[in-house]
């Protein structure tokens, strides 16, 4: 029988995620990171957003992109779903929609690696009901 | 046509808990408690979601399994409650909330375990890590019972393994995954 990974085995693990955390932070700063979030309300999590966020967790690691990948609620373009927020350092975000693995694949290598934007950016008017009512700001 | 086709995909029971975990962490919880129990003497698959987040009146828990009520403001309409209770019905079993303002909220959904509408249990591993990686500051605990046997995780003792370790890193969340999935194999048997 096989032996099931415990928190022993994670224990083990510690010496060399250590070294590898401490030569990131050596070559390059926090600010340096990019952000993706994934839209992940029942929207998203209907269109496949899982798939799309756990695809996204993988690549950037494998092809050793430093970035942070969380999750966050709708942001109102359900009808896009899966969608994505990607922040670049020092740029503004923008959002993707109708994600699936190969829009997802083609984000990274082109827009993330090389800022040349991809084909199906939503076009930033996100606005909240709340703010509607106090008179529509932008 | 795209996304009405694509609604009705919500047919793990896996799905359903990471988007009800989503409601407790808009909630702003610090602790969420995740469980499933399966008893297969009593034919019954309980799930239970349990947080300290700001909880809801009595009204509002009244309302929630309505789908025309959200407490959001970027849409008007919330579908995440109404889903799982429908699920839930469609396969022999409820729908229950019970939430205090100021303390948190407690959701139990149950299910006819062997029921042929009851959505199978879909990739719980993925789900759970997917929530721990983006909520780092948040505990959670994972139960998993199934007759006598249980597994259980909590990222209160990971982060205590870990020593300052964040718990987000890919390889981190990458162990996380593989521990649960191999638990929880062994729990099926």
């Amino acid at each position: 029988m096989t032996k099931i990974k415990s928190l022993a085995d994670l224990k083990k693990m510690k010496g060399d995620l250590q070294s590898k955390i401490a030569l990131r932070e050596k070559s390059d700063s926090p600010e340096g990171r990019v952000m993706v979030k994934v839209a992940m309300a029942t929207c998203g999590i209907a269109s496949g957003s899982k798939e799309v966020m756990e695809y996204m967790i993988d690549e950037l690691d494998k092809r050793n992109i430093d970035a942070i990948v969380s999750q966050t609620g709708c942001m109102g373009y359900c009808y896009a779903e899966p969608t994505i927020e990607v922040t670049l350092p020092d740029q503004e975000p923008v959002v993707y929609g109708y994600v699936d693995i190969k829009k997802a694949d083609e984000i990274i290598e082109k827009y993330i690696r090389n800022q040349e934007l991809v084909d199906g950016i939503i076009p930033v008017n996100y606005q909240t009901i709340e703010k509607d009512k106090e008179g529509g700001q932008a | 046509m795209r996304n009405i086709n694509k609604t009705l995909n919500v047919k793990e029971l896996a799905l359903h808990i990471l988007d009800i975990a989503q409601n407790s962490i808009t909630a702003g919880a610090k602790n969420i408690e995740v469980s499933i129990v399966e008893d297969e003497g009593a034919n019954n698959l309980t799930i239970r979601v349990e947080d300290n987040g700001c909880g809801m009146s009595e009204e509002m828990v009244r309302k929630v399994t309505d789908p025309y009520v959200t407490s959001r403001t970027t849409r008007k309409v919330g579908m995440g409650i109404p889903l799982l209770k429908h699920s839930a019905e469609q396969a022999g079993g409820a729908l229950s909330i019970e939430s205090e303002p100021g303390k948190g909220t407690k959701l139990q959904a149950s299910f006819e375990r062997d029921h042929i509408d009851k959505p199978v249990l879909g990739d719980i591993a993925g789900v759970i890590t997917i929530l721990i990686g983006s909520n780092p500051d948040i505990r959670f605990q994972y139960h998993h019972k199934k007759n006598n046997e249980s597994f259980n995780i909590d990222t209160k003792e990971i982060n205590e393994t870990l020593e300052g370790i964040p718990i987000n890193e890919p390889e981190v969340l990458k162990f996380i995954k593989e521990m649960i999935r191999e638990n929880l194999k062994e729990l099926e048997g």
